[in-house]
Parts: C-alpha cells; structure tokens; sequence
C-alpha cells in the first residue's frame, strides 16, 4: 500500500526555515494537488518526497516506512518534470526504457510495456523519433510514459503542464485525471494554477510561505476556506473581502452597511463574498458602484467598488446581464455564503 | 543576410577591413607564402646558393625514413596528449560539478596551469624528473624503478606526454565544466529517479550529452599536440633521446635551424600546414552538424 506520510516535515537553507512542520496523511491511489503561489515552498517539498531535497527535520514516510535517508532511486518514485526532463539523445523508446533497462527487467517485458504505455498516451507513432522532434504536447506524454512504464508506488508531478498552451492544458489535465484513475496509483501533484487543483485534486493541500493553509476537498477548500489567503487563492475570480465590525449576529461594514450572519463572530473581522454568490435585487443592501463591466458570454463580470467605501468588489453575473451598464447595482449577500474572517490572524471564524 | 546598401560607397568598409587584412597579410599570408617558396628551393652546402628544384624536397621527405617514423610518432604523441587530456579533465570536471563548498577556489586552482607558458612548464618537469636531483626518480627508485628519460626514450616520450597533457587538462577542464552545467539538472535528477547510479549517470547521460564539447576538443587538443608542444620538448628533452620526442614540429626546427637544411624544413613545415588545413575543415564540417543529439 502506498501510502504517504508526512511528518512534521521542515526544510531549511541554513538559517531561513522554508517549510515549517508540514503534517499530512495522504492515502493509497489518491490524488493529491499541492497549490500554492510562486516561492509558498511547494515544489520544495515534492523534491522532499523524491528525494532529490533533504530533509532538515521531519519524517517522510511511503508505505509505512520511513525513506528520509533513501536515494530517490529506491524510493520507487516516477517524476514528471515542468520541463519533461527528457534524455535529448535518446529516442522516445529509449527515454521510455531508461529506468526498466536499469532495473534489468527482460527484453521482452520492456518492449511489452513501453508499447504498452505508449498505446495508452498514443505516441505509439513517434518512438523512434527524438524529443527535438516532438511537440510540447508530445514532450509532456512521452515524459508520462516515462514515468508509467515504472509502475511505481507514487507519481510526482511538477507543474506538468505549466510549458503548454492554454487549450492543451485543459486537455492533458483531463487524461492525467483519467490516467490516474485507471492507474490508482498515489500521486502529489504541484501547479500554482487554482483551477488545475480545484479538477485534478482529490484533496488540497494549500501552501502559504512554507505553511500548510489547509488540506481538504476542493469542495471543502471552496465552501469553506480556513483563511483569508485560502478564499482569496481558491476560486475565480478572487472573493471579495472587506473589514466590518461584528455584533450579536449583524455585521457593520464600514460604510454602515449591515448584513446578517449566522455565526457568533465578535469584534473587528474581514468578511469574504464570493463574487458569484452576489444576487442582484433591486432592494438588495450591498451597493456597488460600477467602474467596468466584463462581458464574457456565459457571464458578466461587475468591477466595482462598495458605495461610501473605497473597497473593490467584483461581481459574477450569469449572461450578458443588462444591469451591467448601470451606475449602481443592489446585491443580497445570503449569510449562508458569507465567509468571517479574524482581522488579525486572518483565520476563519467558526 | 545584409543587404549591399547598407554601405553606398566601398572606402568606409574597406578601410574599416584594413587593419584585420594586413594583419593577416603580413604575419599569416606572407610567411605562409615564403614557406612554400622556400619548400621548392634547395641550398647548397656552404649556404651561398640555392636552387629552384620544384618537388624535389618533398620527394626526399616522404623517401625519409626517419621523417615517416616521426609522423608515426608525432600520431602517438597527440593520441596520448589528447586522450590523457581529456579524460582526465573530464573525470576533474565531473567532480566539480559534484562539489558545493568551495567551487570557486577549487575550479580557479584548476585553471591556473593553463597560464603557465610551456617552457616553464616544460622547466618545471625536468626539475622533478631529473634523474640525479629531480624527485620523482628518488620516489621511483624506492618502488625500483630506474628512471633516466635522458638514455630511455619510453621514459622520455612519457615524461613529454605527461607534461603537455599537465598543460592542456586546464583548457579542458573549463569547456567540459561549461558543457555539464549547460545540461539542464532536471534531466539528471529525472535519471537519477529512474534509478541511474551516478556512475550510470555520468555514462548514458552526462557523457553523451557532452559530446559535442569532446569533439571540438579532440581538434582543438590534436591541434596543441601538434604544434604548442615544441617549448615543451624543447625544455625537457630537446626532441631526444636518439630522436624518441621528436615529433613533426620539432623535427622542422631541428631540421632547419640546427640542420641548416632549410629547404627540406620549410616543406616539412608546407606538409604541416596542409595537416592544419584538413583539421580546421573536418572541425568546422562536423563540429556543429555530425555531433549532435
């Protein structure tokens, strides 16, 4: 069973701590989407579990045994790279071969699965060619192959797909979703592109400067992120958030606005509202000025700001909403999507 | 392309092409010119005359038998140099790539050898190879081995060898350095996922992926063998014993300025420069287009 896990895990470049005890249990064939921005720590601690960073602190475990000290070779790992990482002088068959060749399986059996592999990404065509001769699509299936040819324990995954263009991306994060349902084999998967974790992941683990935000569901991290950098992260557009007093159930924004909410909040805290969860009414009590209207087909994106405060708010409109155009727009704002947050630590409250 | 009317009138580039032209013409054209002129000439004995004998030179030269053995040994000479060189540059640079502390002094240190001018070079192996004071022989002798490159050309051949490749394995070092850390390190750590010990990884990565850096190297060190090497000789061993270090160049010296034979040496000289000519046209024929992956 391979399963993954990790044990207050810490990494340090001589002074500067990078990732701070990061905790997380991670089980046989699931699907795991490390996001995060840029420099959060996240393709750090993918090296970790590979074996190509080391360990400062902490324990790395797969299967239930702890591999810190393990060279990533006998790990029984398979890594796929943002650049592919391909052998430039071997041809796809050989690239796929590398890894069976070393471990000495039979002729036979490494022809029967890389032809295996490569029938199941369709590159069936180009083993015989050289990786300059490929495409990045090509490039990204022939370093798959070589990473299923493996039949490892584990699949890591580098921001994969952050070298292709858009409409390739979406399309190689679907067969990478059904690859590794197929497969079931445990996978940790790093992108800092929220949309790529929300539909590849099982479960997300949301990296901030070296600290694990959260780790749930993407439906969890969605409906109920467990910080300000979280609601902010996930999602898309960002949520809205702005700074209110909270009181017997009734949230004062700045302005004067007041909102109901469910909760027992107190005191100085950010309330957060996703921008698709503002309704328009007319008798709604948020009012948003409008700067830009957005018009993307499917929806209309209202750039604003919150009338007697300063505050910039977006709103997500199904269609080619005509409201758009107007000065003001009223929104109702349900407490069910309100999202209160501690002004101070920036945790969720409740 | 550039198109013609980036320059209207011809003076301007003419004049800005001069100098690099008469550089070339005064030190390269024309000595290269007097040299073959040279090649067709021979003197007499007492130097007073010479005599236009077109190929007559160079039909003594080839019927020499001693000229042959020093192209066979010249052959030698180079492989070893080249090989010793390279491989061993190879295997300094493979470590320091691995090297994290101390990189830089470690890499500067390495490169200082390739500063030092070959008679100095050349100064410095003799003192330590010298058989009645030098160091090394003291060493051999403890493990009894009589060492005299003055009476045993093997010995003498071995000691040019060693010293020229001392020299060259800086040069090496640096293009071979700048090769390995070219290679992007995700295609190593990739290999080193598969499973690829670093042995392994040196040898069905590393090295294939250098090989364009040791083709131009091979020229480039085939090229010194040939001809940088003469201040070497020169200092330890001045093309002796009986001959056993005297490679096509310094047999061209030999000849010439202590043989007085300069028609026999400048056509010699005439055979090298066709040598050179081949080399530099298989270099830039295949440097860039053969190697590659």
């Amino acid at each position: 069973m391979a399963n993954i896990k990790l044990d207050k895990l810490t990494k340090s470049y001589g002074d500067t701590e990078v990732l701070h005890h990061i905790d997380g249990q991670i089980e046989h064939g699931e699907f795991i989407v490390i996001v995060g921005p840029s420099g959060c720590g996240k393709s750090t601690l993918l090296r970790m579990v590979a074996g190509l960073e080391t360990v400062t602190t902490g324990e790395v475990s797969i299967g239930d045994k702890m591999i810190n000290d393990l060279e990533p070779a006998d790990r029984d790992i398979a890594m796929v790279f943002q650049n592919y990482a391909l052998y430039p002088h071997m041809s796809v068959e050989q690239n796929m071969a590398y890894g069976l060749k070393i471990r000495k399986l039979p002729k036979a059996e490494i022809k029967r699965r890389v032809e295996e592999a490569a029938d199941i990404l369709e590159i069936r065509d180009y083993l015989k060619r050289k990786p300059r001769q490929l495409s990045g699509g090509q490039r990204q299936r022939v370093a798959m192959g070589r990473a299923i040819v493996r039949d490892p324990q584990v699949f890591l995954f580098d921001e994969p797909l952050s070298n292709l263009d858009a409409k390739l991306r979406v399309q190689m994060r679907l067969e990478i979703r059904k690859l590794q349902r197929r497969l079931g084999v445990t996978s940790i998967y790093v992108t800092h592109d929220q949309v790529e974790a929300m539909t590849l992941g099982d479960r997300l683990m949301v990296l901030n400067g070296g600290y694990v935000e959260q780790f749930g569901t993407p439906i969890e991290v969605y409906e109920k992120p467990a910080s300000i950098f979280v609601a902010g992260f996930i999602g898309s557009p960002s949520m809205n958030f702005v700074s209110a007093t909270a009181a017997n159930g009734v949230l004062t924004l700045s302005n004067g606005t007041t909102l109901a909410t469910n909760t027992t909040a107190a005191g100085a805290v950010t309330v957060g509202i996703r921008p698709e969860h503002l309704f328009p009414n007319k008798d709604g009590v948020l009012k948003i000025e409008v700067d830009l209207p957005e018009k993307l087909g499917a929806t209309t994106l209202v750039h604003g700001r919150i009338s007697g405060a300063e505050t910039a708010f977006t709103a997500s409109l199904n269609g080619i909403n005509a409201a758009s155009t107007a000065d003001v727009l009223s929104f109702d704002a349900p407490p069910e999507f309100l999202h209160i947050f501690d002004a101070e630590t920036g945790k969720r409250i409740s | 392309m550039l198109k013609r009317v980036h320059f209207i009138k011809i003076m301007l580039p003419l004049l800005l092409v001069a100098p690099q032209i008469a550089v070339t013409i005064i030190f390269f054209m024309w000595p290269a010119g007097q040299a073959l002129y040279q090649s067709f000439l021979i003197e007499d004995a007492f130097g007073l005359s010479s005599e236009f004998v077109w190929f007559e030179n160079f039909e003594l030269l080839f019927d020499d038998e001693i000229y042959l053995q020093t192209f066979w040994r010249t052959a030698v000479f180079s492989s070893l140099v080249a090989v010793l060189a390279m491989s061993i540059a190879l295997v300094l640079a493979g470590f320091a790539e691995r090297v994290i502390k101390g990189a830089g002094a470690y890499r500067t240190l390495l490169i200082w050898p390739y500063a030092v001018a070959p008679v100095l070079a050349g100064a410095l192996w003799v003192f330590m190879f010298n058989p009645t004071l030098g160091i090394f022989p003291f060493l051999l002798e403890k493990i009894n081995i009589d060492w005299n490159h003055y009476l045993n050309g093997g010995q003498a051949m071995g000691l040019v060898v060693a010293a020229a490749a001392w020299k060259q394995i800086a040069y090496n070092f640096l293009f071979y350095l700048a090769a390995m850390q070219s290679i992007p390190k995700s295609v190593i750590e990739a290999a080193a996922i598969d499973g690829a010990s670093p042995m392994r990884r040196f040898w069905t990565i590393t090295f294939p992926l250098v090989s364009p850096t040791t083709f131009f190297l091979l020229v480039i060190n085939i090229v010194y063998a040939f001809f940088d090497t003469f201040g070497i000789i020169h200092a330890v061993t001045q093309g002796g014993p009986a001959n056993a270090t005297t490679i096509l160049v310094y047999k061209v010296y030999n000849d010439g300025f202590v043989g007085l034979d300069l028609g026999g040496s400048a056509a010699q000289s005439v055979v090298l420069m066709f040598i050179v000519i081949v080399m530099t046209v298989v270099q830039f024929r295949y440097v860039e287009k053969k190697v590659e992956y």
